[in-house]
């Protein structure tokens, strides 16, 4: 088997670790004392955390030049979907259990829930269009639509950074990776721009 | 529990027995996976010790296997010193303010969660770390306008007084609530002791300031050391207590050993833990979260559902160990003792 095989199979197992966790912390009742808010937050924290590592791929690529790690970024991408889904169902479901009317008004007044609603309809709109077939059918127009993980990543801080009262230890955590990752796109666009030495094509690889 | 035992077999014991004695009458066949062939928790969640045999743990998988998500705790490992149940305190009388016809909070649920920073920013870090106070000796110092002021040890300050079993609704501005049998002095009754002078306008209370005990402190998270007040004619109210115990027993350290303040019809963070400072003063003291937000959180913290916090709503609560959401009440529920206080006073503008 190839590494990258070996690599994408070990991490698709790692990922679901902590659902599973969760899972079994439930069933053991032990979930905290506010079940709800422990697993908004757990589900939330994760959907960042693989946001970030989502966003590593590239710099990873770029920088040891092993190219068939791009085959993990869809992947980990989807896992940082999965949980944003969850997280994104406990508020939905668990926390105002259908409360149609709350909810919107949470969305309409509250910034920390608007931005965490654009974050997940940006996140669906990727993960809705990461399908081979859309690669091929969206062509150009994929490339553009998939630098909107760019903009959710900055929504999702903001996000993160309003839901808290403090600026808590596993956000600058977040947030400096996230500042180096996407720093790192803006140093390598000028470098290749300075260096007329055409930069490799981001040709979608065969997964 | 004997020393002797180790932290990780104790675990097992207080889980299992725990266990055990709520899920007896349900376990009816052993589980299908050994407790061994799971990840160990301790991957990803921050300081969750994870050392169960497989055998003690077993047992406990059997039992609460069946427990419902959401609803069972099983939370019986063995405290750390400081952190888990402590002494009897004598001569409790029980108080008419008490808040009665509610379903009081339980002990585990009181101890566990927390926002208690000087010991992290979680809700699990206080019961966590808060071992590391030392609770006594422990002194409260009384200074400014009053005619009777000194340094005083914590058996001094609390002996005068009848304690007295309250139990308050408790309203988190994070929109999370309990019920909690406090023991405590009225507050009105220490300020007579002290005899503040016509120019004590507000009382300042000032938490512990001291890294070593709580680690918090080492970090920059909130402006060291934690700092609250009231008016006076607030501390004066007879709701307005000192609390110095829980469920009859002297106060755990995460719930702010050895004396907190409770004032139930505002927000949580009013209620200021380990007080080693109470000064009366002519100026509106900068209590903390004011000073952190002051958009935010402002010297009152009155509970009011009809103000949102700028990043949430303030309209309901969710009552720890409930399901469903409930309306937040104007005051905590407490408007007809409290509300003349405010008469006159645009408690929008004074959140």
């Amino acid at each position: 088997m190839k590494p990258i095989v070996v690599l994408k199979r070990t991490i698709f197992a790692a990922a679901l670790i902590p659902a599973a966790v969760l899972v079994l912390d439930a069933f053991q009742g032990d979930l905290t004392a506010n079940p709800i808010e422990y697993v908004t937050h757990t589900t939330g924290d994760w959907a960042i955390r693989f946001l970030v590592i989502t966003l590593a791929v590239t710099p990873i690529r770029r920088i040891t030049g092993w190219n068939p790690v791009i085959q993990l970024r869809r992947m980990l991408g989807l896992f940082s979907f999965f949980y944003a889904t969850l997280h994104f169902l406990t508020w939905f479901v668990l926390d105002w259990f259908f409360n149609f009317r709350q909810m919107v008004e949470d969305i309409a007044m509250r910034p920390f829930i608007t931005l965490g609603m654009a974050t997940y309809l940006m996140l669906l709109a990727l993960a809705l269009t990461s399908t081979q077939n859309s690669i091929r059918r969206l062509g150009r127009k994929w490339t553009l639509l998939h630098r909107l993980i760019y903009v959710a990543a900055v929504t999702a801080l903001f996000h993160f950074w309003l839901a808290r009262k403090t600026i808590v230890p596993q956000f600058q955590v977040v947030f400096v990776a996230a500042v180096l990752l996407l720093g790192f796109r803006v140093w390598w666009s000028r470098r290749a721009r300075t260096q007329p030495r055409p930069a490799a094509p981001l040709k979608p690889v065969k997964m | 529990m004997p020393h002797t035992i180790t932290r990780a077999a104790a675990d097992n014991l207080g889980r299992s027995a725990e266990a055990a004695y709520n899920y007896r009458m349900l376990i009816r066949h052993a589980p299908d996976f050994r407790f061994s062939d799971i990840t160990p928790k301790s991957w990803y969640l921050r300081r969750r010790e994870f050392l169960q045999t497989a055998a003690g743990a077993a047992l406990g998988a059997a039992a609460t296997a069946m427990a419902p998500p959401f609803t069972a705790r099983v939370n019986a490992a063995p405290q750390k010193e400081g952190t888990g149940h402590g002494a009897k305190l004598p001569n409790v009388v029980k108080s008419p303010l008490s808040t009665t016809g509610e379903k009081i909070t339980s002990w585990d649920d009181i101890t566990s969660y927390n926002n208690f920073y000087e010991y992290g920013p979680y809700k699990e870090d206080p019961k966590e770390n808060a071992w590391r106070l030392k609770p006594r000796p422990w002194t409260v110092t009384i200074d400014g306008y009053a005619e009777k002021k000194g340094v005083f040890s914590f058996d001094e300050f609390v002996k005068p007084y009848t304690l007295e079993e309250r139990v308050y609704r408790m309203r988190c501005v994070e929109a999370w609530s309990m019920v909690i049998p406090w023991v405590g002095i009225p507050l009105k009754d220490i300020i007579a002791t002290y005899k503040p002078t016509s120019q004590a306008k507000y009382v300042e209370f000032i938490t512990a300031l001291n890294p070593a005990q709580m680690p918090g402190q080492t970090t920059r998270m909130l402006p060291w050391p934690y700092v609250e007040g009231l008016r006076i004619d607030e501390a004066m109210n007879p709701l307005a207590i000192l609390a110095v115990g829980l469920y009859g027993e002297t106060l755990p350290n995460q719930d702010g050993a050895p004396i907190r303040l409770v004032v139930p019809w505002k927000y949580g963070f009013k209620g200021i833990k380990s007080i080693v400072k109470i000064r009366f003063v002519d100026y509106q003291p900068k209590n903390t979260w004011q000073v952190m937000t002051p958009n935010e959180y402002g010297f009152y913290a009155n509970v009011n559902p009809n103000v949102d916090h700028p990043r949430w709503s303030q309209g309901t609560e969710r009552r720890i160990g409930n399901f469903l959401r409930i309306k937040t009440l104007p005051f905590n529920g407490y408007a007809d003792q409290v509300a003349s206080l405010y008469s006159g006073m645009d408690l929008k503008r004074n959140f």
